[in-house]
């Protein structure tokens, strides 16, 4: 029966990341992104949240029933609204905890998911976008080929999340150019090995405070058993509408960050005599961020709600996450112009939000619900 | 627990409809379009047979009385989900036929929430008889649209009787309800022009009252089956019962429920579902949009990244978003007001974005649709024609945008005009 009430799970989730994201992030957020450094106390708080460890089951390290999309992107939502690097940072496991858990073998899942629940946040990095314009998760450029017992790893990738610090890397490759999603797999690739080489930190318009990179894949050879899910493989459009899920949600919660932001400068911000909030140029242009906010929001919740359920979700979740995306970038566009030149300056925050919602059109696979 | 599963008794109803509106409306729609001013009588008086009004609570009638209007308990109920699939399903098959449909209308849904227990005994129990009978409303005056503090039309108590005078403007089955049926018309008249909102009462006027005449029906871009016209009062004498509340001058300022607020919330019930008709003729242009592409081979690519899609294909997905979460933004606001709660503002961003995405999505379905879109042979022509005064009655887009602004802003009409 239709409900938009939240579980009582879900409403304390929720409650609890907002006073993190408040007390911890709130203060640093600002001196992270003007010094690229992700703050060691913000990650080892954030990681108490224990985001990983409520979803993977008792067996494997952690204490729960298997990641549930709709808790998912209410979490996300609530740290995005507080800073998206430090969510991006913070949720950078999962992509790679929640494909094993999904889709891995047994071994796999034994061998990899413990870490992923330690009391240690523990890097892993995710390699799946390429550095070409025309990149698309459907037409994926590096190849995974077969050779006897092992598999050989060609290609460039960019956008890898935390790569530098992670012992081990989620790659995505494909086994059947020409297939689409279906000929996509995922190998687990251990930093050290030979051949694989992640270069220089990428220096990005926004996300200073994430750490990203470059990664060459020249010829990496790995055993059949780094491919996730064995012969199986992975339902990699079910991963990679998971990952669109959580981007969404973050979407959504830079959303109403800035809309909020905005609400509270026009009620305060007086100019001709009053506040600029009581013109309705103005006016308008934050009722507009807050609908489409939450527009965007029904939107992800749906598709996560289906996602749940077992149903087919990888079209919601594409309009879902195009939505947030373009309506993110809208929505921060327009945090900035209601500040005027005041929102262009790095006194304040809009400037920020505006550099960082632009990620989101070219973000994919990053984090996982 | 989120939800967005709807009772197997509404998945019932959702699929009989849909077969109604493809099967009964769809195929008349098109004359009724051409020829403006007629009534198909005979699905109207079938349509009434067995809904008995039940569809003119499509336009907000249908809510179950709760006595003394106080909400004791937190009420959970599916009244106004169902209003809503209904009318969204109705106007998936034509938008024009079904606001012709009859029923108490915005008419009844005023006495419904204004009304005392006689008075809705008395004014409402026509609408289950054995003919169909319309329901109207008249608040719209030439000066007066969206401005509806500065109505002009007046009521002067003169003994046992109200005397009514002033003009009043699109009246949706003003001609169904006093010309074509044994109906009434609400009536918003001031009796203390000075008092401004405070003084605007609901009045009940019945058919074939003297000194009250239909002085024009329009002549619209769409939605043609249905009537609206022009009334003007002239001495007009109703019964002094027929006054809806209390005669009382209430100061605005104060909370009231009563009065020109009870108005407001009883906005709050037909705005989601001005939204709900505007989904059913968006869905209609796009699927049939779509249905016409995959006849010529065209798959839509959701699931690949933008930057690699067709510019139809982006188009079509665009739309399908929008569609999307105008509808969803409509469940909540549907879902809030059966759960007994407060939703002014999920209700003005549910109309806002239902009535825009389907102005657009109209106007795009016709575009890429190229000759054919624009052929009167098919349609959509028809559709964009009509699903512009979604974006019009109930409160125009702009209105429903400033409604949505002084709520996020805490700002009263004084510091947003």
């Amino acid at each position: 029966m239709l409900s938009f009430e939240l579980s009582e799970e879900q409403a304390m989730v929720k409650e609890t990341i907002a006073g993190f994201a408040t007390d911890q992030i709130e203060p640093v957020m600002r001196e992270m992104d003007e010094s690229g450094e992700m703050s060691p106390d913000l990650v080892k708080t954030g990681w108490e949240l224990e985001i990983i460890a409520s979803c993977v089951p008792e067996e494997y390290g952690g204490f729960g029933e298997g990641p549930s999309a709709l808790t998912g992107v209410i979490a996300y939502e609530e740290l995005a609204h507080g800073d998206l690097a430090t969510a991006l940072h913070i949720c950078a496991p999962t992509a790679l905890a929640y494909t094993v858990l999904l889709e891995g073998t047994a071994e796999q899942k034994t061998a990899l998911l413990p870490a992923a629940c330690g009391e240690e946040f523990k890097a892993a990095a995710t390699a799946l976008i390429e550095p070409r314009y025309s990149f698309c998760p459907s037409m994926i450029a590096t190849k995974a080929v077969r050779d006897g017992d092992d598999y050989l790893l060609t290609g460039q990738k960019c956008l890898a999340p935390l790569a530098a610090e992670s012992d081990n890397m989620l790659v995505f490759a494909t086994t059947d150019p020409g297939a689409g999603f279906a000929g996509v797999d995922a190998f687990v690739v251990p930093k050290a090995t030979k051949d694989l080489v992640v270069g220089e930190r990428e220096k990005n318009m926004g996300l200073k405070a994430l750490a990203t990179y470059e990664v060459t894949l020249n010829g990496v050879t790995v055993p059949l058993a780094a491919k996730v899910g064995g012969n199986e493989g992975i339902d990699f459009l079910n991963l990679l509408s998971r990952s669109r899920l959580a981007l969404a949600a973050m979407a959504v919660g830079m959303m109403r960050r800035a809309a909020e932001h905005s609400r509270d400068y026009a009620k305060e911000r007086v100019a001709f005599g009053e506040p600029i909030g009581s013109r309705q140029a103005i006016a308008f242009m934050i009722a507009d961020m807050f609908m489409e906010t939450d527009a965007a929001r029904m939107l992800v919740w749906e598709a996560a709600w289906k996602c749940d359920r077992g149903e087919e979700f990888a079209n919601d979740a594409a309009l879902a996450k195009n939505y947030a995306a373009d309506k993110c970038m809208k929505v921060c566009d327009g945090g900035v112009q209601v500040m005027g030149g005041h929102g262009y300056v790095r006194d304040n925050m809009p400037e920020l939000w505006f550099r960082n919602s632009r990620a989101f059109s070219t973000l994919e696979g990053m984090v996982m619900v | 627990m989120i939800d967005f599963e709807l009772s197997p008794r509404l998945k019932g109803t959702q699929k009989m409809l849909r077969a109604f509106a493809e099967q009964a409306l769809r195929p008349q729609a098109r004359k009724y379009d051409e020829e403006e001013h007629e009534k198909p009588i005979d699905l109207i008086t079938m349509v009434h047979g067995f809904m008995k009004g039940g569809v003119g609570g499509a336009m907000g009638g249908e809510k179950k009385k709760e006595e003394g209007g106080e909400k004791k308990e937190k009420k959970r109920s599916e009244a106004q989900l169902t209003t809503m699939i209904t009318v969204e399903e109705i106007f998936y098959g034509d938008a024009g036929i079904a606001l012709a449909f009859p029923g108490q209308g915005l008419g009844g849904a005023a006495v419904q929430a204004t009304g005392t227990p006689e008075q809705k005994e008395k004014f409402l129990a026509r609408f289950s008889g054995d003919k169909p009978v319309w329901g109207a409303m008249a608040i719209t005056e030439p000066e007066a649209g969206s401005d509806t503090a500065n109505i002009r039309t007046t009521a002067v108590k003169d003994g046992n009787e109200w005397v009514l005078n002033g003009e009043k403007i699109f009246v949706t089955s003003g001609k169904s309800a006093l010309e074509d049926s044994e109906g009434f018309v609400v009536v918003w008249a001031t009796v203390d022009a000075k008092a401004g909102r405070g003084g605007i009462k609901p009045f009940v006027v019945e058919h074939d009252t003297p000194g009250m005449q239909i002085t024009k029906v329009e002549d619209k871009l769409g939605i043609r089956c249905s009537d609206t016209v022009s009334i003007s009062f002239m001495d007009c004498r109703i019964p002094e019962d027929n006054i809806l509340g209390s005669a009382e001058v209430v100061d605005p300022s104060k909370k009231s429920e009563k009065g020109f607020k009870g108005v407001m919330a009883t906005f709050d019930a037909t705005r989601p579902l001005v939204a709900a008709m505007s989904l059913g003729v968006g869905r209609a242009s796009l699927d049939f949009l779509k249905q016409t592409l995959a006849d010529e081979g065209l798959e839509v690519r959701y699931a690949i990244s933008p930057n690699r899609m067709t510019a139809i294909e982006r188009d079509i997905a665009e739309m399908e978003a929008d569609l999307k979460a105008a509808r969803l933004l409509t469940f909540r606001a549907v879902w809030m007001l059966d759960n007994g709660q407060r939703n002014s503002l999920e209700a003005s961003m549910a109309k806002a974005k239902a009535g825009l995405a389907v102005t657009h999505i109209t106007q795009k379905c016709v575009e890429l649709m190229g000759p054919l879109g624009y052929s009167r042979k098919l349609l959509l022509e028809k559709w964009m024609r009509d699903a512009k005064i979604n974006d019009i009655f109930e409160g125009t887009g702009q209105i429903q945008t400033l409604i949505i602004a002084r709520n996020v802003l805490g700002f009263g009409r004084d510091k947003l005009k």
